[in-house]
Order: C-alpha cells, then sequence, then structure tokens
C-alpha cells in the first residue's frame, strides 16, 4: 500500500464542490427540477424544511430542497443558516388558530363535534400501493375533489369551545402583560425550561426524534395515555402593528398545522380532575410532526410536576438533544481529522498493553 | 502571509455576523475574561458552517476581527487541515483579512486541538474550538447539576474519578481534554488539546479564548493567569513524551503525529505542528526521513 495522504488542501475542497455540484445536477439528459415544481410537487418537504428550519418561506424552503439533493436536515440546515442573518424588524400578533380557514379538521374524542369532521387532504385512508402511473411520464390527470353541498362555516370551533361550559378541559386563556417568549435562536437553553422555550425547542426538533419519543411514551416509557382531541390544518392570517400606524394590518397567510393532545390529569389537593393537554403546532402540513409534540409537550408537564422517569419526560435530555442542526452538525464533526487525539489514545492503549503484558507473565512466572 | 482580497461586493455584514451579534458575543467575551473559567452562556448564532466543525471558534473570531488582523486557522497544528483551510477562506471572504500560517506574524489563531509549540506573545489571540465545555459533563450529564457543583466549587467527584484512574491504571490515564484549575476557582475544560499542550495555558502573554456554539457558551483564560492541571502530590501532572524525534526536523520537544506509511507497520513520526516544523527545516534542521514528500505537502500551490 502506498503512502496515503492524510491532509487535504485548497485544491481538494474547491474539487469536492465541484463534484458536489456535478451529482446534484445528476445526468444532464433529464431536465433540471426546478425550484418551483418543489414547492408544488415536493410540499410536504417543503414544510417540513419550514417548519424545522424556522422559516416560512416556501420558495427559499423549495431552493433548500434542491440544494440539499433531497436531504432534509441538510435543507433546513440551509434555511436556519440564511433565516440567522435576517434583520428583525418586529413580532407579529399571536396568532389566533380558532380563526383558522380549516381544510381539514378532526377529532378522536368525538364522534362528531360543531363544525364536523374533515378529512381533507391526507394519507390516512389510502392503500399504500405504489401507483404506478405517477411513473409515467408526462401529465397525470388528477380528478378534483367534489365541492362541499354546503359551505363550511367559520370560525370552527376549537377543542377548548367545546369543552368551555364544562371545565373539564384546562384552559388556554391568554396572560395579560406576559412578557415576551423566550427565543431560543437568541438566548441559550436554560433550565428549568419556561413552556414557551419548550414549545419552541418541539417547534424546531426533529421530527423522526419527537416521532420516537412520542412513540416511547406511548409503549410506556412515561406514558400519558394521550387522546387526540383535535387536529386542524388550514391558513391562518397574521397580524401586525406597525409602528407607523399604531393599529393591526394583515400582513399574509400562514398554513398550519395545529394538533392538541389530552390525557386525564388526576387532580391534586387544591385542583380538581381534569383533561390537561399536550400542543403541537407546525407551519405548512406536518401532523406526523405536530402529534409527536403534542405527545412530548404533555409528557414534558409531567417533569415540571416533578414526575420524571422516562426519556420522553426527561427535560434535560428532550431539549438538548432534538435539534437536528445541532445533532447532525456534532455527530458528523466525527469525519473532522482527530489524528491528535487518537496519537495520544495510542501511546495509552501502547502503555496500557505493555502493563496487561507484564502483568500477566508475573502471573505465569508465580503460577509455575 | 496571503494579502487582503479586494472584494467589491459584500453581500452579508462585516465578518459574516451583524453588530449586534458582535456586541453580544463581546460582552459574554468580557465577562469570561472577568471570570476566568466561568463558562459564559451566550445566544450563539447559527452559522454557515455545520455545529461542531468550529461554529464557537468562528463566532469569537468575527466578533474580533478587525480588516488590520492577521489570521492563521489551524486544526490537529496544521494549517493545511481541510476545515482549517475552509475556515481561513471563511474569514479571508468575509472579513477582508490577511492570512498567514506564521505563528508569529498573527493577531488572531484560531486553533483545534492544539496550541503551537512557538511561544505567544503579548497582543496575539488564540481561539479555541471547544466541543463540549463542561469538563465534568462526562461524570455529570445534567447541566443544571453541573452548574450547581461549580457555583458551590464542588469538584470532589473531578478528583475521585482521576483517584479510579490511579486505582485502576497506576496513573492518570486521562491524555486529551485534561481538566485544569483556574487561578484555583473554576474547572475548565482546556478542550480536547493533548495534555502535552497544558502546560502553555498558564502564565501565556496572550489571550486564550474559548468558544462553545452548539453548547453555547464562551471561556476565557486571560493573559498570565494560573492554570493547574489536576494531579495529586504522589502522581503529578505528566505529559506526553515519544521516543522518536519528528522524522523531516528532527525536533526532539514537539508533538508528534504518527503517519502509517504501509500496511506492514512502517510508520514515520512528525510534527503535528506543521508551521513550526517548516520553519525549523527552513532554518536548516533535519530528521532521519528529510525530504519525505510529507514535507513538500506544506506548501501545495493553490
Amino acid at each position: 500500500m502506498a503512502y496515503v495522504a492524510v491532509k487535504g488542501g485548497e485544491r481538494a475542497i474547491t474539487n469536492a464542490h465541484r463534484w458536489l455540484a456535478e451529482d446534484r445536477r445528476g445526468d444532464v439528459a433529464i431536465p433540471e427540477i426546478e425550484t418551483d415544481q418543489i414547492r408544488e410537487q415536493l410540499s410536504l418537504s417543503v414544510d417540513r424544511v419550514m417548519s424545522e428550519g424556522s422559516c416560512y418561506d416556501r420558495d427559499l424552503a423549495a431552493l433548500a430542497v434542491k440544494q440539499a439533493r433531497g436531504d432534509l436536515p441538510e435543507a433546513i440546515f440551509l434555511t436556519r443558516a440564511y433565516r440567522t442573518t435576517l434583520p428583525r424588524f418586529g413580532a407579529s400578533l399571536p396568532l389566533e388558530t380558532g380563526q383558522m380557514a380549516v381544510r381539514r379538521r378532526i377529532s378522536a374524542a368525538f364522534k362528531d363535534i360543531p363544525g364536523g369532521q374533515v378529512l381533507g387532504p391526507t394519507f390516512d385512508y389510502t392503500h399504500r400501493l405504489l401507483d404506478f402511473t405517477l411513473a409515467a411520464n408526462g401529465e397525470t390527470p388528477v380528478e378534483g375533489a367534489l365541492e362541499a353541498e354546503e359551505a363550511q362555516a367559520y370560525p370552527m370551533a376549537t377543542i377548548a369551545s367545546v369543552f368551555a361550559h364544562e371545565d373539564l378541559l384546562e384552559p388556554d386563556t391568554q396572560t395579560d402583560g406576559a412578557p415576551a417568549p423566550f427565543d431560543l435562536t437568541r438566548e441559550p437553553m436554560a433550565f428549568p425550561a419556561g413552556r414557551d422555550q419548550r414549545l419552541q425547542a418541539l417547534a424546531r426538533g426533529d421530527e423522526g426524534f419527537l416521532l420516537s419519543l412520542a412513540y416511547s411514551s406511548q409503549r410506556g416509557w412515561g406514558s400519558t395515555h394521550p387522546l387526540c382531541a383535535e387536529i386542524r390544518l388550514g391558513e391562518v392570517a397574521v397580524e401586525f402593528i406597525p409602528d407607523e400606524l399604531g393599529f393591526a394590518i394583515e400582513i399574509g397567510d400562514l398554513t398550519l398545522t395545529e394538533c392538541q393532545m389530552i390525557s386525564t390529569y388526576g387532580g391534586g389537593v387544591d385542583t380538581a380532575p381534569q383533561f390537561a393537554r399536550g400542543y403541537g403546532l407546525t407551519f405548512g402540513h406536518c401532523e406526523r410532526k405536530a402529534m409527536s409534540m403534542a405527545i412530548v409537550d404533555r409528557a414534558l408537564r409531567d417533569a415540571a410536576a416533578g414526575e420524571a422517569s422516562a426519556p420522553c419526560q426527561d427535560e434535560e435530555f428532550v431539549l438538548y438533544h432534538s435539534d437536528n442542526v445541532e445533532a447532525s452538525g456534532f455527530v458528523q464533526h466525527l469525519k473532522l481529522p482527530h489524528y491528535v487525539d487518537f496519537q495520544a489514545d495510542l501511546q495509552l492503549i501502547r502503555r496500557q498493553r505493555r502493563d496487561y503484558a507484564e502483568r500477566a507473565a508475573a502471573m505465569k512466572e508465580a503460577a509455575e | 502571509m496571503t494579502a487582503r482580497p479586494n472584494e467589491p461586493e459584500r453581500y452579508y455584514n462585516y465578518a459574516y455576523l451583524d453588530e449586534q451579534t458582535k456586541r453580544m458575543i463581546r460582552r459574554a467575551i468580557l465577562k469570561a475574561l472577568a471570570i476566568p473559567g466561568y463558562q459564559a452562556p451566550f445566544g450563539s448564532r447559527e452559522m454557515p458552517v455545520p455545529y461542531g466543525w468550529g461554529t464557537g471558534g468562528i463566532q469569537l473570531t468575527a466578533a474580533i476581527i478587525g480588516p488590520d488582523d492577521v489570521y492563521k486557522c489551524i486544526d490537529q497544528g496544521a494549517d493545511d487541515t481541510t476545515n482549517a483551510v475552509s475556515i481561513r477562506r471563511f474569514f479571508a471572504q468575509v472579513a477582508d483579512v490577511a492570512t498567514t500560517e506564521e505563528t508569529a506574524e498573527a493577531t488572531i489563531i484560531q486553533t483545534r486541538h492544539r496550541i503551537p509549540e512557538k511561544g505567544l506573545t503579548e497582543g496575539q489571540v488564540l481561539v479555541f474550538q471547544v466541543p463540549q465545555p463542561e469538563p465534568l459533563r462526562g461524570l455529570e450529564a445534567r447541566e443544571t447539576e453541573t452548574r450547581a457543583m461549580h457555583a458551590y466549587e464542588e469538584y470532589g467527584l473531578q478528583y475521585v474519578s482521576l483517584y479510579e484512574s490511579v486505582a485502576a491504571h497506576g496513573y492518570i490515564a486521562s491524555t486529551v481534554g485534561y481538566p485544569t484549575m483556574i487561578e484555583e476557582r473554576y474547572l475548565m475544560s482546556p478542550s480536547p488539546i493533548p495534555k502535552f499542550d497544558n502546560p502553555k495555558l498558564g502564565q501565556n502573554p496572550a489571550i486564550l479564548l474559548f468558544g462553545a456554539g452548539r453548547e453555547k457558551r464562551i471561556y476565557a483564560v486571560p493573559p498570565y493567569t494560573n492554570v493547574r492541571s489536576l494531579d495529586f502530590e504522589d502522581h503529578p501532572f505528566e505529559t506526553q513524551t515519544w521516543e522518536e524525534d519528528c522524522a523531516l526536523c528532527g525536533a526532539q520537544e514537539s508533538y508528534l503525529d504518527e503517519v502509517v506509511l504501509d500496511d506492514s507497520g512502517e510508520r514515520m513520526f512528525v510534527c503535528s505542528d506543521s508551521n513550526f516544523c517548516a520553519e525549523r527545516r527552513a532554518a536548516g534542521h533535519a530528521g532521519p526521513m528529510a525530504g519525505h514528500q510529507l514535507a513538500a505537502l506544506d506548501k501545495e500551490p493553490a
């Protein structure tokens, strides 16, 4: 084996970048994918990148997906690195998801609830059979969905308002004069984490990590026996008060997925038994993520009550390890050279092996 | 020294970070310098390189660099390792700064895993990239616990760990990131430098800044500060030594990397500090394998 150069240089990096660009493009005989095709046809990829990238911009997310060759955590990283350079000119008013123009809304807690069960665009009842007609080139005919006979009544009652008359569900009343919410992108993680900090961390958290944590909780590792009280998907108006005007104006709409998980809370000395809530919210249509987030939020509330025992109830464990940009970077930094450290380890292990051999020889001698 | 590139267009602020962020980082640096060894939390930003690849060091450099600085960046002691090349390029591009490989010439040296062999001087700043700022993390996983341990100067666990190593091996079997005590107050991780470099931390004329981007902590050792590597009276602190000399420059007192030459056990030992080695060779020093092609790799055409 010939000598292997362990040190790389400028030319190697430049060439690697070129090679990467070539691989991204793939076979040049195939038309290049356009970002508006990604935005329209890989919309759930775009939604995940916007959610975990903490940046609502479909075109930017589509670009990130294209540049990352479809690697979503890489696309999320690109989006975050861009987002952090953006100036901040203010905060919107809190979003009113109760006012959402709902496209999908289901509740598993009630057979029917005011506003009805609306399936909307969901994979839920599809049979997962590969549709080979999609693989055929050219336009795939799409049959439009039928219009409802009666137009949907808005706003559609939220699960909270359904319960409102009975005090069965813990309220989510707005706190007047509440301090500005914690911002993880400006301040380091601090413990114990408030719910604002926790929800922000979960909203930015990796879908796969939260999914597995939520699953572990369902299987008994810190079970909270959650019930899906409501999932809704739709458009919500964003309102902002510019200093120049002094009153709220609408500056756009966001597509959001919201999930409310409920589970029984046995009550305490001063509190009656109630249903407690876990909350999930994402940009775009990210139902798996929103549900996982809500379950983990609910599980972490046990931690706040000092009842933590399972991984999903451990605030430091969950919040410190949920961010895939941090996790991906740190796991992959092991690709960087470590030969100074390795040399130190080599020296140590050789010394320990010498010691071991001497001990073994001495014992053998003593035995004979 | 490579002259400052003249970039007419700038899409980002000078040195990439916006000025408010730089101010926030500078405040954290001042706090860290005022309480040597204390891990100051800071609002670490998402950077255009991955966490774990120097985001803490890059943010420190970005907060202190100016157009008149001369910047050097090393990884594993070498200027030509890929990530060092990448970070050096970044600052040449975003901060219009002159870059160098010469330790003495640099005003800011960013490093991962090493302290240069050549002694630093007053006015120089050594910026360390830190993966895990918490020296106690390997012993206690919870940040809430370790913060309390620092606050109460509760370092018994660390000493017990060293004692257990002595009991198991007959010596302290710690090689890199060897725990240090700063001014007899804060236990500090020196970052994963080999313990060979620990003695260079104390009474150093340069400012030593440590940045952990992912963990969002900054800490510092100001010039001429006392730094003690933990040990016991009967098991004093010791550093790595080699029986070999550097194969290229013959140095006997530098940290050596082992380079595998073939798959039948042939190897050579060379200085991990590439600039130190090159300067010695330029001054006429030669090791047993002087002229080996590895020496030629130092100066790669751009």
